[in-house]
């Protein structure tokens, strides 16, 4: 199996006003062709900070990441995300048939895009919906609009930030059913970054257990589940269960030590500073964007 | 239906009365509304069957004052948004400009008609320039709130589908602040309206308050009444059109989202 | 702290332009003169006596229209909130009433009324009293039903609820109504001034010094006190806002 993603002794550490927090400390890992990997690791671990390196929307200070074997250089050509926010990651003044073309209007022609379109939508079961806004829609379906959104773009690799983390239980297992299939039908290579550990075992054909912050590989487990999954009987299977039970005791779930409490508490602080140091990086990088374009103006 | 008709009924029956009293109180002050409409008629409507009974006055007053307002408040629409969403995308250029655009939007407007009375001298071009800078302003600044108001969930999104320059600002950057657009649209139609007046009265021969003026040296009430009501009926028109036109541009958003043209006014 | 820095020199570099263009002649000096000179003219205006009085008359004025539009306009908007059919069988009088521009009834106003400062004060409040109502009006409507069915069950009659409930739940959208309404007055007052006069002000002054020697200078100096005057009432109101109000969402913003 040849490898899409290749993520090479990654590091990132935000520049803070009150110093400097090191969010991934030392990462490396790859996905396969057609592989879906899910990222499990506690909250404040550094996840949404690996997603943005990966899809160029932030530079790492350390380490190279590359994609089908280009370095990953500012946003690759062929690759989609979907984001846990659909009410926000969708534009609501667009019907969802136009969400969809929006991101295929750079290179392809109307008929092609439209075609395109209708296709994602029938793959997420939304066929008879094209004609509507986000809004009206239930916040599972708009989820879906997202996923073919992301899959219409025919992304070489498919990343998703905790995708099904705002919906409710019901609809979370008709998503994730959902993903499994059109992965399968449409052969994507996806990552999944996930802070559920039922849902990355379910899901994954792989699982990378990240360390709490500064977050680094604490295991590399493959999935020993038949490839047709079912929410009954898969979560109900002997390995299931014993797979779960593993990546739970990795992440030290359950243990309530005063030591295991205080990390968790800090962890927590240090993320609410990493978002914050990241909103100011992502405005500055807003900034350098439009001056950037300014200076090719004029 | 029965609202319409309801509102109009109560309409009617309120003129009635505007009728009786001033027809008690005989002030000449205050005519009667059917002698108004005699004066509107006799103003503006007794012309040649060629130009649609339109009198001379319609064509060296009306439509002037109307060209006027509507080319003050394009240009400053033009200049407004693509200024201010420029300015709302920019965190340094906004720090750079905002204290600057705070004092300028304080002045009131009126308070320029004699700065360009001096530089134009009276005329249409400081007429023009009273309006365009006057209501520039509230679109600006309602400008520059939207296109900040794009949340970072969309900024990723169209950065990681790599959506270029130009689609990102019109596609999504403008959308998103369109709502606050219109609202400063708004402010600055009605705000036109008050300042071509106000640049009309500045000795100027010209113009639907010059009309004004002239019926106001004669002492005749019921032109001048007719003037006052037609300034009422342009407010009432150009706001309807307007308000047509920002259902139809922002028809995509949810109901619950929408707040009502009245409170939303920022000047 | 560096948004003051940059603040400031985005507002130095407006100045330094404006100088360099005020003494470059590509413009006659009479028509721009660079602020060094409305600078000294400002800082003498402000030990002018004459000048100081009209300031203080359009302050004054502006302070009795906003109290008066607030005098009619909160309990008129209550009224028609709260009670329905009233206010259907107002509304074609407020939505007649409501387009016509204030300054449009100046030349009526002044041959009614005089060119004192009743004039000014009437149009004023006329032109102030529309965004305080539609404000109360609105914000009667948004009114949680929910506050209002607690404040029933705990037995509080209409007039409770009103005063209990609805008055401090509307309290956010009346000060933004009162903070449109003091920009809106200032607008008309000057306008009134600068076309009427005999009732002193800053618009007269203006309007004043262009037409006697055509003082650019004179005009722009005055100019400026008149957006500092607008910027502290919008400043003190907004920030009025902020400290009573700081819980609610509706602030209405900048601008």
């Amino acid at each position: 199996m040849t490898a899409m993603l290749e993520v090479a002794e990654l590091g990132h550490t935000y520049q803070a006003k009150d110093g400097a927090y090191t969010a991934i400390a030392d990462l490396s890992f790859t996905v396969g062709t057609g592989e879906l990997v899910c990222v499990v690791g506690p909250s404040g671990c550094g996840k949404s900070t690996l997603l943005r390196t990966i899809s160029g929307l932030i530079r790492p200070t350390r380490g190279q990441i590359s994609l089908h074997g280009n370095e990953v250089n500012g946003v690759p050509d062929d690759l989609a995300v979907v984001f846990q926010d659909y009410s926000r990651s969708l534009f609501p003044w667009l019907t969802v048939q136009k969400n969809v073309e929006f991101p295929l209007r750079r290179n392809l022609g109307r008929a092609e895009r439209r075609a395109r379109a209708a296709e994602a939508l029938e793959w997420v079961g939304l066929a008879d919906a094209g004609r509507k806004y986000p809004w009206q829609l239930s916040g599972g379906m708009q989820q879906r609009v997202a996923i073919a959104r992301a899959l219409a773009y025919r992304p070489a690799l498919l990343l998703m930030d905790e995708p099904f983390a705002s919906v409710d239980a019901q609809t979370r297992f008709e998503l994730e059913d959902l993903l499994l299939k059109v992965r399968t039908e449409q052969d994507t290579t996806v990552l999944v970054v996930t802070h559920d550990i039922d849902e990355s075992v379910y899901l994954g054909d792989r699982i990378l257990v990240l360390s709490t912050s500064p977050a680094s590989v604490v295991a590399d487990l493959k999935v020993d589940l038949p490839a047709q999954r079912d929410q009954i009987t898969t979560r109900e299977s002997e390995a299931f269960v014993a797979l779960r039970g593993e990546v739970a005791r990795l992440l030290n779930v359950g243990k309530t030590s005063e030591e295991v409490k205080a990390r968790r508490k800090a962890n927590e602080q240090q993320a609410a500073k990493w978002a914050e140091a990241e909103r100011a990086e992502s405005e500055r990088a807003d900034v350098s964007r439009d001056e950037a374009e300014e200076r090719a103006t004029t | 239906m029965t609202r319409f008709v309801q509102r109009w009924g109560v309409f009617a029956g309120l003129v009635v009365v505007w009728e009786l009293l001033t027809w008690l109180a005989d002030d000449p002050f205050f005519p009667r509304p059917s002698e108004i409409v005699m004066a509107a008629q006799g103003l503006w409507f007794s012309g040649p069957p060629g130009d649609l009974f339109l009198t001379d006055a319609v064509f060296e007053h009306l439509f002037p004052s109307v060209g006027r307002l509507l080319a003050g408040w394009v240009i400053a629409a033009v200049i407004g948004i693509s200024l201010g969403v420029a300015l709302g995308r920019s965190t340094a250029a906004m720090q750079y400009a905002g204290p600057l655009l705070t004092f300028m939007r304080s002045i009131p407007p009126p308070a320029l008609v004699p700065v360009f009375l001096l530089v134009f001298s009276a005329g249409t071009q400081m007429q023009l320039a009273t309006i365009v800078f006057g209501v520039l302003w509230p679109i600006l600044l309602n400008s520059v709130d939207g296109a900040r108001s794009v949340d970072a969930t969309k900024f990723e999104t169209s950065a990681v589908f790599r959506i270029p320059k130009a689609q990102w600002i019109l596609g999504v950057v403008l959308p998103s602040a369109a709502p606050k657009i219109f609202a400063g649209l708004r402010v600055s139609l009605s705000l036109s309206l008050v300042l071509m007046v106000v640049s009309e009265l500045v000795g100027t021969d010209n113009g639907i308050g010059s009309q004004l003026l002239v019926a106001q040296r004669e002492f005749d009430f019921p032109d001048m009444w007719a003037g006052i009501v037609l300034l009422g009926v342009l407010g009432y028109a150009l706001n309807t059109v307007l308000l047509a036109f920002e259902r139809k541009a922002l028809a995509w958003q949810p109901k619950q989202e929408r707040t009502p043209a009245t409170v939303e006014e920022k000047v | 702290m560096r948004a003051l820095t940059r603040g400031l020199l985005g507002v130095a570099g407006f100045l330094v332009i404006w100088e360099l263009f005020g003494r470059s002649r590509l413009v006659p000096a009479e028509y721009l003169p660079p602020p060094s000179v409305v600078a000294v003219e400002l800082v003498k205006l402000l030990g002018d006596e004459a000048f100081l009085r009209d300031v203080i008359a359009t302050v004054l004025a502006l302070l009795i229209a906003v109290g008066l539009s607030v005098g009619i306009a909160v309990p008129l908007g209550l009224v028609l909130g709260s009670v329905t059919s009233v206010r259907h069988a107002t509304r074609a009088v407020v939505e007649f009433l409501r387009p016509i521009p204030s300054v449009a009834l100046i030349p009526l106003a002044i041959v009614l009324l005089g060119i004192g400062p009743e004039t000014k004060i009437t149009l004023a409040v006329y032109a102030a009293i529309w965004p305080i109502l539609f404000n109360t009006i609105y914000a009667l409507d948004e009114l949680d039903p929910l506050l209002v069915e607690t404040a029933r069950a705990f037995g509080s009659g209409r007039v409770r609820v009103l005063v209990s409930v609805a008055l401090p739940s509307a309290l956010p959208f009346v000060l933004t109504g009162i903070r449109l309404a003091a920009t809106t007055s200032l607008v008309v007052l000057v306008s009134v001034e600068l076309l009427a006069g005999g009732s002193g002000g800053i618009g007269q002054f203006i309007m004043e010094a262009r037409s006697g020697a055509g003082r650019m200078d004179l005009v722009l100096a005055g100019t400026v006190v008149a957006g500092v005057i607008g910027y502290l009432v919008n400043e003190g109101l907004e920030r009025a806002q902020r400290r009573w109000v700081g819980w609610s969402s509706v602030t209405g913003g900048r601008s």
